[in-house]
């Protein structure tokens, strides 16, 4: 059984390698999107591409909202009256549209990376 | 309500199909269904309490702290299905031998049941906070709460539903065979979330190695869909997984493979768990 132990450990133990071995990442520029009644500020977020990205939710409505984006791999719930922060990238060029998925129909913005 | 109905039903779709997997795994194990249902009325009550401490979460490790969570929940959720596996590739033929003889439950399950109600405990934690957040900011909204309070609740019973279908499919699968599909279920599971884990330490600031995006099948089925959800907890899948997702997905999977082999093995003399 502790071969197996070993075997189960393996895979978690390389993830803390790779997690110790690379400590978070500081991005130059610091970006901002505002939530207010539902909807992002702005609703076009240029930001250079091929480089990790930190991207600031503030959320101004007192309910949350989950920033969601498949194009750029993030799923993040905010609270509401708070903020979040949302690392993406490195990105090629090109547009990478995200949601409110709490609120489809009008929390709609583009994060454009060039 | 509407709307409600269908943004609740999609958070709660992965918990649901778990718990439906986690029954039929369980079939005939002595005690199962308490043990499920401490796995959700924790699963509940941890929802709640992380739901209320979102925003310290959240502004933990430099903003990082809710990917953490993901990660880290994720993270006990695989180990302890490979724990399952491990065990039930050693045990599940007598399971299987005794129920076919005697017709009876089988009362040596408790290790694994364990393990089984923390997996069933984490998912309801991680998709359940948020629909507590979602409907708490229901609440808090006050306008037309009630209408979308409603939505929200059908939501909820529309995933019980769901985790109904889910077990009872699996049933209609020969006795003699589940052990075997649900096994692989399972390990499928334990490799999407292997998968995700590593995704949320990346997004934390984290793992960010291979990052790459290998491929993009967004043409043909969205992680936005219901579809795409349900195939994104059954079998991981993700329309742009990057190198290291790939790379974590095959290797929890081989580790599998390798695990139930080794706890298969038994040496000459009779041995006792």
């Amino acid at each position: 059984m502790r071969t197996s132990i070993a075997l189960l450990a393996a895979p978690f133990a390389l993830t803390a390698l790779v997690t110790l071995a690379t400590p978070p990442a500081q991005a130059a520029d610091n970006f901002t999107v505002t939530i207010k009644d539902h909807k992002f500020t702005p609703t076009e977020l240029k930001v250079p591409a091929n480089t990790r990205v930190v991207i600031t939710v503030i959320n101004n409505d007192l309910t949350p909202e989950e920033f969601e984006s498949s194009t750029l791999k993030v799923e993040k719930v905010i609270a509401g009256n708070s903020k979040g922060t949302v690392r993406i990238g490195p990105l090629k060029p090109g547009r990478y549209p995200f949601i409110g998925e709490f609120n489809e129909a009008t929390a709609k913005g583009v994060v454009i990376a060039e | 309500m509407l709307g409600a109905l269908i943004i609740v039903f999609r958070e709660v779709l992965e918990a649901g199909l778990i718990v439906g997997i986690v029954m039929a795994a369980t079939r005939g194990v002595e005690g199962r269904g308490r043990w499920i249902m401490i796995g959700i009325g924790s699963g509940v009550l941890g929802a709640a309490i992380v739901a209320g401490f979102a925003g310290v979460i959240s502004q933990a490790f430099q903003g990082s702290g809710q990917e953490l969570f993901n990660a880290t929940v994720l993270a006990i959720a695989v180990v302890m299905l490979m724990w399952h596996n491990a065990w039930m590739a050693r045990h599940g033929r007598e399971i299987a031998a005794e129920m076919r003889d005697i017709g009876s439950a089988v009362s040596e399950g408790a290790k694994p049941l364990t393990a089984l109600a923390v997996v069933v405990g984490l998912a309801v934690l991680r998709e359940g906070s948020e629909v507590v957040l979602f409907l708490y900011g229901i609440m808090a909204s006050g306008t037309s709460g009630m209408s979308l309070l409603t939505g929200g609740l059908l939501g909820i019973a529309a995933g019980a539903l769901f985790t109904g279908l889910t077990y009872y499919g699996l049933l209609a699968i020969p006795q003699r065979y589940i052990f075997s599909v649900t096994s692989w279920l399972i390990a499928l599971l334990a490799a999407g979330m292997a998968a995700s884990s590593v995704q949320f330490l990346n997004n934390a600031g984290y793992a960010e190695v291979l990052s790459s995006t290998v491929w993009d099948t967004s043409w043909l089925l969205t992680d936005g869909s219901i579809v795409g959800k349900l195939m994104h907890t059954l079998v991981g899948y993700t329309e742009r997984p990057s190198a290291l997702q790939l790379v974590v997905y095959i290797g929890i999977l081989l580790a599998m493979a390798l695990l139930m082999r080794i706890a298969r093995y038994r040496p000459a003399q009779q041995v006792t768990a």
